[in-house]
């Protein structure tokens, strides 16, 4: 599931987590290492003494600060704070976890012997005992997202400036109506681990965005436009809308790396929300696709991110999410051709400026990059220690993560992402080699089987590419195809220059859900031949 | 002290509340609730655990400067800190030009959703319901993956006119999907209900292996406008998106699927077909809601379409002000009545048509008009001159729940269902739909 898309983000169903605090409060330090240190033993002495054989323990403080605005008013700020302890263990080869916002010795030890308890009370529905790949202990480590501008260092009063100077340029710019948003999130988060790890990092995460209607009152129509900046692991530097992050795509449109400049974007929003409205429909039928990255990064996100995360394939979202076509068989033959030879698809946890960066997963196991795809051959999967054994491997790949203290940790997407071609090739030069084509921007509607085989996309803005050039707007399209045939029609990529990262803030899995951030990064890409459907209707 | 507060006790704590507050108007919320979960898979526990959870939000204003503050612990100094801060914020925010004073005390009618015999639910009562569920599919060697989740709770507030309102409630949900080991077959259940007494996993559990193995070696249709025929779990979650917009505010900015032409709105106008009645109403026995909403106006019985035509819309507070009507809150439940009809007889009287018993991954497609899409999912079967002849492969389909109640054809009897899209409950009839369009194949099992 990609969680919850922009048309989503009403007040009441953004995640927060905690209790609401002053903005002051989120910058006062926490205790330092050395005390949490001394806690996490208390619950590793406390479970190992009650019979766990392995136990980890994370302290936690995670901070959020969200601002809403509509048109000339602020509509919410929150600024909230979670913090406590979440201790998981193994007691007669079971799994038992238990959280506690009570950090004192005393709800510590009590906190790690409920655990052991829950691992022993349902040790009698466990069939084979659970098995850890090995991980040795790293001692002490410390991680920081490498941010310039801590965002919670920046006064809300500059925070609301922009995104008024945000609402105000969109309605000037024609818009009838506009919400914007901004997300700060700040993990502070402290594992310890009976293998002998002992781990602290802080983790910053933004995410701009907004959306601007249009409406034709007259003629009982409306269209939205959503913001095509990226939610990243960065700071407040994000916002600075440095010239040299901008990408000039064809006719004057504008790709954003690692610098997003919103007013301008909603500049443009507008303009193009007005364009909508007046936009010919589309005809159904086969199209050559030309992707840009802040639109193909959700298709990766669900045709290759969600169905080569093996807890998938093995069955243990079967009754929610899914279960995956990309089963353990199609693995073990080597050959099975996911897609075309052009697509290379990494796993990764240590890309600079992405959601899924950080130094150990939720597990204390190391970081790293690993193929997904290669060549257009699936490869690998997206494992943990308990799973990883299961493709023969000895090491987990370090994407375990809980999005609290108080939630159980899991198997979570990495940041899954296409590599760019070697050669030399810019959006321009794609376009001129199109003959019959839509050029598609921005994250729209998404939908795709439990099985992550059938899929249906939608989009921002859709331009008609025909004999090599733009040709105008387009309206009611959307595009369904099956993964493997969609990944083998892949015909051309952009190179490294146009290579941008996609993110999705609040990806949602497992019951009850948990959310959690990851990036995709691609450059434009071209899909051959592909089927595209007219959503308009009467009603 | 419970986490779960009596209405006595809920009441002292705010009047304690509201004694700290200097503001021209002051409001508090709180809560507190117990939840426990049990998750299985491949036949075995894959994660369980339990929630404790009390969070108490104070809302200051000087005129129509606003401030919130929230806390989760109750004591005395606790609660001064969080009215003196919900004040300080208020005094340094800019106005709020959408804000409206507190209400008066208002008169709220009787809804009974808290059973004691939910909230005596513990970790043995899950582990043996989950056990009765385990044992049938183990026995027949069909894998299981379900999730058990129980929750007792309640909500007051008051203000600082004097209103008062207190509401606990008590839950159960549960899911099942059962596959067969070839992964061919799969079959889903999910139950829900006020009064666990009701709950019964294995009686559920069989239905989701009847359609388990009912659905392996599906055949393939050709996607195209096809009657059908959904079962109330499939349904729901298609209705549910005409519920969840129908907002007055969206309809009269033009942004919504209630806008017209001209600037109207579709208020008093037909819209689906004239047996379409839907209405809530808190004091349902079978499906009870709060009888107030989170601003503490009564959520009393309200039409939303009677006989096909839209007979209210939501209006908040503020906009119903600006408009010079009566607010409408946002419903604590939703009914859709229903017809005679079993599914025998449905299934029966259908010459060529698709059963369907689930759909997955909803989304909207256009919000102009509601267009939805998404995919059958874990059962879905061919009926050929009153017969369902065999499983038949996975549909997408493009439909919109608003095209789809102008085709109806025949409504069946009311049950309680579990949105699998937004966990919530609601009542709705299964229903026989003509022309629903399927546009593509999956091979998804």
């Amino acid at each position: 599931m990609s969680g919850m898309g922009i048309g989503a983000l009403m007040l009441p169903s953004v995640p927060v987590i905690g209790c609401t605090v002053s903005a002051e409060h989120l910058l006062e330090p926490w205790m330092d290492a050395p005390a949490k240190k001394k806690l996490t033993e208390i619950a590793l002495n406390a479970a190992k003494s009650k019979g766990a054989t392995y136990t980890d323990v994370r302290i936690g403080r995670y901070l959020q600060q969200y601002l809403f605005t509509r048109e000339k008013q602020v509509q919410n700020i929150v600024n909230a704070e979670s913090y406590g302890i979440g201790i998981r263990v193994i007691a007669n080869g079971t799994w038992g976890f238990s959280a506690t916002s009570d950090v004192t010795p005393d709800g510590i030890a009590k906190c790690a012997a409920t655990a052991v308890e829950i691992a022993k009370a349902n040790s009698k529905f466990q069939k084979e005992p659970v098995v850890l790949a090995e991980q040795k202990g790293v001692g002490d480590k410390t991680w920081k997202t490498p941010i310039v501008k801590n965002a919670f260092e920046i006064p809300i009063r500059e925070k609301i400036d922009l995104l008024m100077n945000v609402n105000n340029k969109a309605l000037d710019g024609g818009a009838s109506f506009v919400t914007s948003n901004l997300f700060f999130v700040n993990e502070q988060k402290y594992f310890a681990s009976s293998d002998g790890s002992f781990i602290d990092q802080d983790i910053h995460r933004i995410w701009p965005t907004f959306t601007v209607t249009v409406t034709d009152k007259a003629a009982g129509k409306f269209k939205t436009r959503d913001a095509i900046s990226s939610p990243m692991g960065m700071g407040y530097e994000y916002l600075d809308g440095i010239a040299a992050e901008k990408i000039a795509g064809p006719n004057g449109l504008v790709g954003y790396r690692n610098s997003y400049d919103m007013i301008e974007d909603a500049v443009t929003a507008a303009k193009q929300a007005k364009e909508k409205i007046a936009a010919k429909t589309v005809q159904a039928g086969k199209y050559d696709l030309v992707l840009d990255p802040n639109h193909l990064g959700l298709t990766i996100h669900e045709s290759v991110g969600h169905p080569t995360e093996l807890d998938r394939v093995l069955g243990y979202e079967a009754n929610y999410a899914g279960t995956s076509f990309a089963t353990l068989d199609k693995w073990q033959s080597k050959n099975f051709a996911y897609g075309s030879k052009l697509v290379n698809i990494v796993a990764d946890k240590t890309q600079a400026q992405t959601l899924g960066a950080v130094g150990f997963d939720d597990e204390g196991v190391p970081c790293k990059e690993w193929d997904i795809i290669k060549d257009g051959i699936l490869v690998n999967y997206q494992a943990i220690r308990d799973q990883v054994k299961i493709i023969g491997e000895k090491e987990s790949h370090g994407c375990c993560y809980a999005d609290n203290w108080n939630s159980v940790q899991f198997q979570r997407m990495p940041n899954i992402s296409l590599k760019p071609a070697a050669e030399k090739r810019s959006v321009m030069d794609m376009i001129k080699g199109v003959e019959k084509g839509i050029y598609i921007i921005g994250r729209g509607s998404y939908s795709i089987d439990q099985q992550r085989y059938n899929f249906q996309f939608g989009g921002q803005v859709f331009y008609e590419i025909k004999n090599g050039e733009l040709a105008g707007m387009l309206d009611d399209v959307a595009y369904q195809s099956n993964t493997q045939e969609f990944w083998n029609s892949c015909a051309q990529l952009c190179d490294k220059d146009d290579y941008r990262t996609f993110g999705s803030f609040f990806d949602g899995k497992g019951q009850p859900g948990q959310v959690s951030a990851v990036s995709h990064g691609s450059s434009t890409t071209r899909f051959n031949g592909v089927n595209v459907i007219n959503t308009g209707r009467k009603i | 002290m419970s986490i779960i507060l009596t209405e006595a006790e809920a009441k002292a704590l705010l009047q304690k509340v509201l004694k700290y507050s200097k503001a021209d108007e002051c409001e508090a919320n709180i809560l507190g609730e117990e939840r426990g979960n049990l998750r299985y898979a491949r036949n075995q526990v894959s994660t369980s655990g339990s929630l404790v959870n009390q969070n108490l939000s104070v809302q200051s204003a000087y005129g129509k400067k606003v401030g919130v503050a929230t806390i989760d612990e109750f004591s005395d100094e606790s609660i001064e800190r969080c009215v003196r801060r919900s004040e300080e914020l208020a005094q340094l925010a800019p106005e709020n030009p959408e804000h409206v004073g507190v209400l008066d005390p208002q008169t709220y009618q009787k809804s009974s959703g808290f059973f004691e015999s939910t909230a005596a639910v513990n970790a043995d009562f899950r582990a043996d319901a989950v056990m009765k569920s385990l044992e049938l599919s183990r026995a027949q060697n069909l894998t299981a993956a379900g999730f058990l989740e129980n929750q007792k709770g309640y909500t007051a507030m008051m203000n600082s006119k004097g209103l008062f309102a207190y509401y606990p409630s008590t839950s159960v949900n549960f899911t099942l999907t059962v596959r067969t080991p070839d992964g061919k077959g799969s079959g889903y259940v999910a139950r829900g209900y006020s009064d666990v007494k009701k709950l019964d996993t294995a009686a559920a559990t069989k239905i989701a292996i009847q359609k388990s193995l009912g659905s392996v070696e599906a055949k393939a249709l050709e996607p195209g406008k096809y009657t059908v025929i959904l079962e109330p779990t499939a349904a729901i979650v298609l209705l549910e998106n005409i519920y969840f917009n129908f907002d007055a505010r969206s309809a009269d900015e033009g942004r919504s699927f209630l806008s017209k032409p001209g600037g109207k709105t579709k208020l008093n106008e037909k819209i689906v077909d004239e047996r379409v009645n839907i209405y809530s109403d808190p004091s349902n026995p079978d499906l009870p809601g709060s009888p107030y909403s989170g601003d503490g106006q009564p959520v009393n019985k309200m039409s939303w379409i009677e006989k096909g035509v839209v007979k209210n819309m939501v209006y908040s507070r503020y906009w119903a002000q600006k408009n010079n009507v009566k607010p409408v809150p946002f419903p604590s439940n939703v009914i859709m009545e229903g017809g005679t009809a079993t599914m025998e007889e449905m299934i029966k009287s259908t010459k060529q048509g698709i059963l369907v018993t689930k759909l997955w991954y909803i989304r909207e497609v256009d919000p102009q008009t509601l267009l939805l899409t998404g995919l059958t999912r874990d059962g879905t079967f061919y009926i050929e001159n009153g017969v369902i002849k065999h499983p038949i492969k996975n549909f997408r389909f493009n439909e919109s729940p608003v095209i789809m109640l102008n085709n109806l054809e025949t409504l069946g009897k009311p049950e309680r269902v579990v949105s699998t899209e937004s966990d919530r409950n609601y009542l709705i009839p299964p229903m026989k739909i003509r022309e629903f369009t399927f546009s593509s194949l999956s091979d998804a099992v």
